[in-house]
């Protein structure tokens, strides 16, 4: 730990950012640099991750504190997509609050021409740079070399050779960075014939930068207004944005196909290896039979796997509330801590191993390369539903975990596709819904046999998941239709050389996404936990002494008298109130004032409409599910003196659950991936209205 | 050999062809961008199982598009 007069007297602080194209190892690198001292904040006013760490290094005894930024991955400094838009920004514009003072262009060694386009344009605009020959261990395993020192004269920048994988050459880079390097003194490419008239014009009208900033500021004004005079001016000169852009291009290319050629002599192909795993994942047969493989391979492990950690959360928290409950005296505070906090708190970590298993295999795909590849099978079948070849493991994640899964959408680059994603992906059945399911076909679905194997419980299991699955194409179809495209969706990507997973990397993405998870939805399930424990657990006046009184005559059992005491103090509770007075309101669906307090309560979790339901049916244990279903069973409606739990209501009640959000968590996530209340709002009120005209056709039908 | 004229979409599998032009709007700079300039060999590598998209070899790597996209991409094939 620094003492801050040493901060303040010797330390300087120097602003790197690292920038290259998608797939060039740049984030690792990243990870190389910083290790575990980063953090993901967001670019003011984007919805785009902003991923900073710092370390410290040393320079004649003297420590500089680098502050590293990794950028978004960009093939250009002409943005296509709004990640692209802000790496741009930073690097081009000296009035950026993140304009670095230096930047680490990182680069494939292995793929060397495509990565230079974006280098000769940093270069260009004369920003101090070094070239980080990334992933020179497999290019050198291949039998190829670089000449790095001919490649970095005619660059005119420093250029080193690292594997951030392996870890070498980090420190010559940790060099380099202290250098208070100058920028290039090249420029690459002539550009000089391109749009000369209005160049020349801009730069007569006091615009003194050096000629690519020029250019380069000519096609942001074009693009992004911002500067009204020098609009006029490029527009009386008739600047051609687009032939500029594409004569640019041809002419960097030309550029780096003849020094790739002086420098290694090699034209770089996709590798055999490569080549050969392609021949059977992108197979028309056998790479959707892997692919169903994989994906039941994730789902298996995020259902059995997962739930050994979550019993030992679960039964951890419960064994620490009882302790409390043991120790604490007895009072309002105890009960808080233990039925609010501690509930809560248990009711968020408790998604931590679906959440940790779910992205370490979505890390471990992405890695590897195979994600890229699942896109290119999927994409066509997306595409109808105004989808994405990237959706596809966001909606199959939705069935273990909608929260994981909506964090997982970031792969997707067109907001529309994205967000249309995220807005289908709590309508699939996620395992929360598992126990309410299980609860309620037992209870309203005969337990016999169909066809020999099957049996009418199951089936209703599947169709359960089915309709969920359908209902979020649908959905999916009509918001395509709705939602307006903020940018053009294409579908130009690049498909990467198969690599090995590298476990940092995985690693780093299952902390980073836990800790997000924790900190931002943690804080609003912990916030509506402890608002459910107060409406349940307090009522108006002396509502509560009054049931004790009514029972503290009574010769009943201990236990069964505790059941009584807690079952109506429910119902006397602001919940309980809460539910009659949203009793007129469901009953068309066929439920009564108890089943609308579960419906509130499990607004914070639908798994917890079991432990409601048992609560109110006075049952001992929430672990005994038999019982439950007895008494709900045996319920009859005071006024009709009919059963409560017929068949329409049970059907009715498994389809509200199919449909409705009821899921703090969930929501609290969209809000955070869509940087907003709209998205969440609609998102709820739809597929509440949803769940409602549903569950009102399917009880009027059936009673 | 007189070259012949197409469009990148009717390249057929294991193809070569030189490009010869590309649109000119914001996805064709795009394609531009990632290396798909006049000039440079393209081979059609992979076609997805459901016929599209399609992913070519172009400036040493692999490229995927939707055939859309790459309708707007002229190349220029040799006969033998």
């Amino acid at each position: 730990m620094s003492t801050v007069a040493e901060t303040n007297s010797s330390t300087r602080h120097l602003k790197v950012a690292l920038a290259g194209k998608p797939n060039c190892g740049k984030s690792t690198l990243f990870n190389a640099l910083t290790g575990l001292n980063q953090k993901t904040g967001n670019f003011p006013g984007v919805t785009v991750d902003k991923k900073t760490g710092s370390a410290r290094l040393k320079k004649n005894g003297k420590t500089i504190e680098a502050e590293y930024i990794d950028l978004p991955g960009t093939y250009s400094l002409y943005p296509k997509s709004i990640d692209e838009e802000v790496a741009c920004e930073v690097l081009s514009d000296p009035d950026n609050p993140d304009h670095p003072d230096l930047v680490i262009i990182v680069a494939d060694a292995t793929n060397l021409k495509r990565c230079l386009f974006i280098a000769t344009q940093i270069i260009d605009l004369g920003m101090p740079s070094i070239l980080a020959l990334n992933m020179i261990d497999e290019l050198k395993k291949s039998g190829q070399q670089i000449d790095t020192q001919k490649l970095s004269e005619r660059l005119g920048i420093p250029v080193v050779e690292v594997s951030a994988r392996e870890g070498t050459g980090i420190e010559a880079l940790e060099q380099l960075i202290v250098k208070d390097l100058e920028p290039s003194s090249v420029h690459t490419i002539g550009l000089s014939e391109i749009e000369s008239d209005a160049i020349n014009a801009l730069r007569a009208s006091g615009k003194n930068f050096p000629l690519y900033r020029l250019l380069h500021y000519a096609q942001r004004v074009m693009r992004k207004g911002g500067d009204e005079e020098a609009k006029k001016i490029l527009a009386a000169q008739k600047f051609n944005s687009i032939r500029a852009q594409s004569e640019e291009s041809m002419l960097r290319y030309a550029f780096i196909g003849e020094l790739v050629r002086a420098c290694s002599g090699i034209s770089p192909g996709s590798s055999e290896m490569t080549r050969k795993i392609d021949r059977v994942l992108t197979h028309k047969f056998w790479g959707y039979i892997f692919f169903i493989v994989i994906l039941l391979l994730i789902f298996q492990s995020i259902f059995s796997l997962a739930t050994y950690p979550m019993d030992w959360i679960e039964q951890g928290f419960s064994a620490l509330g009882t302790w409390c409950v043991q120790t604490l005296p007895q009072g309002e505070l105890t009960d808080l801590l233990v039925n609010g906090l501690l509930a809560g708190l248990s009711g968020v970590l408790v998604f931590i191993p679906q959440i940790a298993l779910l992205f370490m295999f979505i890390a471990i795909l992405e890695d590897t390369g195979y994600m890229a590849r699942v896109s290119f099978i999927m994409d066509k079948l997306m595409r109808r539903f105004g989808l994405n070849g990237r959706s596809v493991i966001p909606l199959i994640g939705g069935m273990a975990c909608a929260v994981p899964a909506i964090m997982s959408t970031r792969t997707i680059t067109s907001w529309k596709e994205r967000l249309i994603t995220i807005f289908i992906t709590p309508l699939m059945s996620c395992s929360a819904r598992l126990p309410v399911y299980t609860l309620l076909v037992a209870l309203t679905i005969p337990d016999k046999p169909f066809l020999g194997i099957f049996t009418y419980q199951g089936l209703a299991m599947m169709a359960l998941y089915v309709l969920g699955f359908f209902t979020a194409l649908i959905s999916a179809l009509v918001l395509k239709w709705l939602v307006k495209a903020r940018e053009k969706s294409f579908f130009i990507m690049e498909l990467p050389v198969y690599r090995m997973p590298q476990w940092k990397t995985v690693f780093l993405t299952i902390y980073e996404k836990v800790k997000v998870f924790l900190f931002d939805a943690g804080k609003v399930i912990i916030a509506i936990s402890i608002v459910l424990w107060v409406l349940v657990s307090h009522a108006p006046g002396d509502s509560f002494r009054q049931v004790e009184r009514k029972y503290a005559t009574s010769s009943l059992p201990e236990e069964e008298k505790q059941a009584h005491i807690a079952s109506e103090k429910l119902e006397t509770s602001y919940a309980g109130r809460l539910g009659k007075t949203i009793e007129p309101v469901i009953r068309p669906l066929g439920y009564d004032w108890k089943i609308g307090i579960s419906l509130i309560t499990s607004f914070a979790a639908r798994e917890v409409f079991v432990g409601t339901m048992a609560t109110i049916y006075g049952a001992g244990s929430e672990n005994d599910m038999r019982p439950i279903r007895e008494r709900m069973r045996s319920q009859t409606d005071p006024r009709t003196g009919q059963k409560v739990y017929t068949a329409a209501t049970g059907f009715s009640l498994l389809i509200f659950y199919a449909f409705a959000l009821q899921c703090m968590s969930t929501i609290a996530v969209v809000r955070r991936e869509t940087k907003g209340w709209k998205w969440p709002v609609i998102q709820f009120l739809y597929m509440g209205g949803l769940a409602y005209f549903a569950s009102f056709v399917t009880y009027q039908l059936l009673k | 050999m007189a070259p012949v004229y197409d469009t990148l979409d009717n390249l057929q599998f294991g193809e070569t062809a030189v490009i010869e032009s590309v649109g000119n709007d914001d996805m064709s700079l795009r394609l531009l961008d990632m290396g798909c300039v006049p000039g440079e060999a393209v081979i059609l590598e992979k076609i997805a199982p459901l016929g599209d998209p399609i992913a070519i070899q172009v400036s040493g790597s692999l490229l995927s598009m939707r055939l859309a996209e790459a309708s707007t991409v002229r190349i220029r094939r040799t006969l033998n």
